[in-house]
């Protein structure tokens, strides 16, 4: 695989790999297995970053007939969930897998093959039987027990909570997700990457920029493709005007938990003029179909990121300073869903989540793509692991977003905006993206033909949904909102 | 401290004038759907057919073009791909129709196109119950844009409601999961009838580029019936406020065979 230090490592050699990673002090960033033939057992491929080193480094282990494997869930508990994930799509099982329960399928599916092998019939819709969700055992008639979703109140994504609570204290949460898991990854099997990046976008709507510049950079780092200066240029305006947007909808989302209406209804106006704005850049509100492999589809209109986004900037920070200074709003954020810096290593966190609580992990500086070598920008990183550190994280990444429009625009290089390649056969490549949410992967590989034939997605929400319910026992329920909305994960990305 | 109220008061009216009166609408440069035009289209061409991701164009037996609008991502790469000029870019998005085949490009349609079967009773106010049956979020991102100051929906007398108790409208997103179908009909029948549904997005009205699968049906047809469908990937917010206009008898359907008449 392109893009990464790789190393081949047989079955029994997994665990050590592991302590290695762990010992060098850093973690394991995912993992995911694909077919390379049709009839013979998955290989596992494990993506680790190695502190203060640039490139991520790739274990790639081939599973013996039986597609058995040790489980590394308890050396690297972050784990868990890719397992879990391997063992619904691929049939593969994890001995001593300390949480060994159906998390991408729901309990209630049957099929005789699992649905990634190539053997599962292409457009067949699962069978499936909905099953009542095991509900945690209470025996003490004062606890109380709310089931809550998937379809919950107001214009939410679907995803289903138990609470098990007395009077306000919340003992125990649980969540169940991927009710809206699409198959996503299966569906990239067979297209060219032109439209493989067409569908990145589809995967989570808000985050359309990042999955399409983590496709396209996975492509180009396989058929390596050098991009002209000034696509990886706009590849970065158009990323900072996504997490503008998003920055801004999460603020206005916050106050409208903490019930600060006059803060809500202000960073709505502000996210919806971010969002007008896009449509000028590009003809999309959500910066859609402009990313392609090899570079831009066409030249995006430069005025408004010239002039507009400044006067925007003006209010976008006076607002940010305001809600900074509203003790009602931080009173209420302040120590609400604590996430140690401990618990947010171990369990995966990312992006403003993992930098709200102390870990200094940004793929912008530490694994630099497209031209963000050329900015000079801080990643700012907070101790408390609140809710409110990860309003303020937000609001810190807001300003140096501005400031690298501003490098970005006045180092815009005259040129190209695509280069045309041809896709290596046989060719594979890793991708990855910073973004509003944290760390997105793309691994893809690509067949005889040039076609795709696997495409794996990590969302950042897949590592943060993971990470959320550590801060919600023994908590209250008047903060679960809040806590719920400073995370600001998507749910679609998660599920794919 | 921020004197919040003050500070509101301070900005205005930021809602827009539009639609009761005429004015901007928010969407000023936001492409929609690509417009066809048969007659600069070459007979042996299929390069739009190759590049469009959910088939919405195809070739017939008798080798005619068949546009469908219902299954359109507004990806536009048919316009970038077209070396004629038969698919160009355009906003065209205002897409809602009663009848699924008004979606699909016909010359001179002669469809009949149907009224809104909804009493006068609920037309001053119409509630809303919304099930995500598997979405990619951007049609959330737009529902939720609806009740910002600037659509400000609440002021046209239509609402979200939590409870399906209190609907009168099922909106529906996303391509309907395995796992979402049981909930989306449970949904359903807890709606008060008469009740409708309106299948928004494309992923809702087709299936899209992410409908079917192991994992996924293709939008709401044989699982619920539609009574308004409104494709676009993801529909903005004035596409939206066009579509519970069009349902609540407010205004006239402005498609028919698969194009947009803004003279009706």
């Amino acid at each position: 695989m392109k893009g990464v230090i790789e190393k081949n490592i047989s079955p029994n050699e997994i665990v050590s790999m592991c302590e290695h990673v762990y010992a060098q002090g850093d973690r394991m960033q995912m993992a995911y297995a694909w077919y390379p033939e049709k009839n013979t057992a998955p290989e596992i491929i494990y993506i680790s970053s190695i502190k203060d080193q640039r490139p991520f480094h790739a274990y790639r282990c081939q599973l013996n007939n039986d597609k058995k494997i040790t489980s590394l869930t308890n050396a690297s508990p972050l784990l868990g969930w890719y397992e879990r994930e391997m063992q619904d799509l691929f049939g593969i099982s994890f001995f001593d897998h300390p949480e060994n329960v159906k998390l991408v399928l729901h309990e209630g599916v049957q099929s005789e093959y699992a649905p990634m092998d190539p053997n599962y019939p292409r457009e067949k819709l699962i069978s499936f039987s909905r099953q009542p969700w095991q509900l945690a055992e209470m025996k003490n008639p004062e606890l109380q027990l709310l089931p809550f979703g998937p379809v919950r109140a107001g214009v939410c994504e679907s995803a289903e909570f138990q609470y098990l609570y007395a009077g306000e204290s919340i003992l125990h949460f649980d969540e169940r997700l991927f009710f809206k898991h699409r198959g996503m990854e299966k569906k990239f099997e067979g297209l060219t990457p032109e439209l493989g990046a067409i569908l990145a976008q589809r995967v989570s709507g808000v985050g359309s920029v990042a999955h399409a510049l983590a496709f396209s950079q996975a492509v180009e780092t396989a058929c390596d493709v050098e991009i002209p200066l000034r696509a990886k240029q706009w590849r970065v305006i158009l990323a900072e005007l996504e997490r503008l947007y998003n920055h801004l909808h999460y603020l206005g989302h916050l106050c409208h938990t903490t019930t600060l209406k006059v803060g809500e209804a202000q960073g709505k106006i502000l996210e919806e003029q971010l969002k007008q704005l896009n449509a000028q850049v590009t003809g999309s509100r959500f910066l859609r179909d402009i990313i392609t492999p090899g570079g831009l589809r066409r030249e995006p209109n430069i005025e408004p990121v010239k002039y507009q986004l400044k006067k925007l900037q003006a209010d976008i920070l006076k607002y940010c300073n305001q809600l900074n200074n509203t003790n009602s709003h931080i009173d209420r954020l302040i120590g609400t869903g604590l996430l140690t810096n401990q618990v947010a290593f171990d369990e995966g966190a990312t992006g403003p989540v993992a930098r709200a609580s102390n870990i200094a992990t940004d793929f912008r500086l530490k694994h630099p793509y497209a031209s963000y070598n050329q900015n000079n920008f801080i990643i700012p990183v907070l101790e408390a692991g609140d809710a409110f550190a990860r309003m303020q994280i937000r609001i810190a990444e807001i300003t140096e977003s501005f400031l690298i429009v501003e490098q970005t625009i006045s180092s815009l290089e005259n040129g190209f905006i695509f280069r045309e390649f041809k896709t290596i056969p046989l060719s594979e490549g890793l991708g990855w993206a910073e973004s509003a949410r944290g760390g997105l992967f793309y691994a893809i590989h690509i067949d005889t033909a040039g076609k795709l034939a696997r495409v794996k997605i990590k969302s950042p929400s897949f590592s943060n949904w993971r990470v959320f319910p550590f801060t919600v026992d023994e908590t209250n329920m008047m903060d679960y909102a809040i806590n719920e909305a400073s995370f600001g994960s998507t749910v679609a990305g998660c599920d794919r | 401290m921020p004197l919040w109220t003050l500070i509101g008061l301070k900005e205005g009216c930021a809602t827009l004038d539009w639609p009761e009166k005429t004015g901007k609408n928010g969407q000023e440069d936001v492409l929609g759907m690509p417009r066809f035009n048969p007659e600069k289209c070459l007979t042996n061409c299929t390069r739009c057919v190759d590049a469009c991701l959910p088939n919405a164009i195809t070739r017939d037996e008798n080798n005619n073009l068949k546009v469908d609008y219902g299954s359109c991502i507004n990806c536009q790469l048919c316009t970038e791909v077209c070396p004629t000029g038969a698919m160009t870019k355009s906003e065209d998005w205002a897409f809602g129709v009663f009848d699924k085949k008004d979606l699909v490009w016909e010359k001179n349609s002669q469809h009949k196109i149907k009224k809104t079967e909804i009493k006068k009773d609920f037309k001053q106010s119409l509630h809303i119950r919304h099930v995500d049956a598997g979405s990619c979020n951007g049609c959330e991102s737009e529902l939720i844009a609806l009740t910002n100051s600037i659509y400000d929906m609440e002021r046209l007398g239509i609402f979200f409601t939590p409870s399906p108790r209190k609907a009168d409208l099922l909106l529906v997103t996303g391509p309907v999961t395995y796992a979402m179908h049981d909930a989306l009909l449970t949904t359903y029948e807890a709606m008060p009838k008469p009740c409708w549904v309106m299948a928004v997005g494309t992923c809702a009205v087709s299936g899209g580029s992410n409908g079917g699968g192991y994992a996924c049906n293709q939008g709401l047809e044989n699982i619920l019936p539609v009574d308004v469908y409104l494709p676009g990937c993801p529909p903005n917010p004035a596409a939206l406020i066009t579509a519970f206009q069009l349902f609540l008898g407010k205004i006239q359907q402005k498609v028919s065979g698969g194009q947009q008449n803004d003279t009706l």
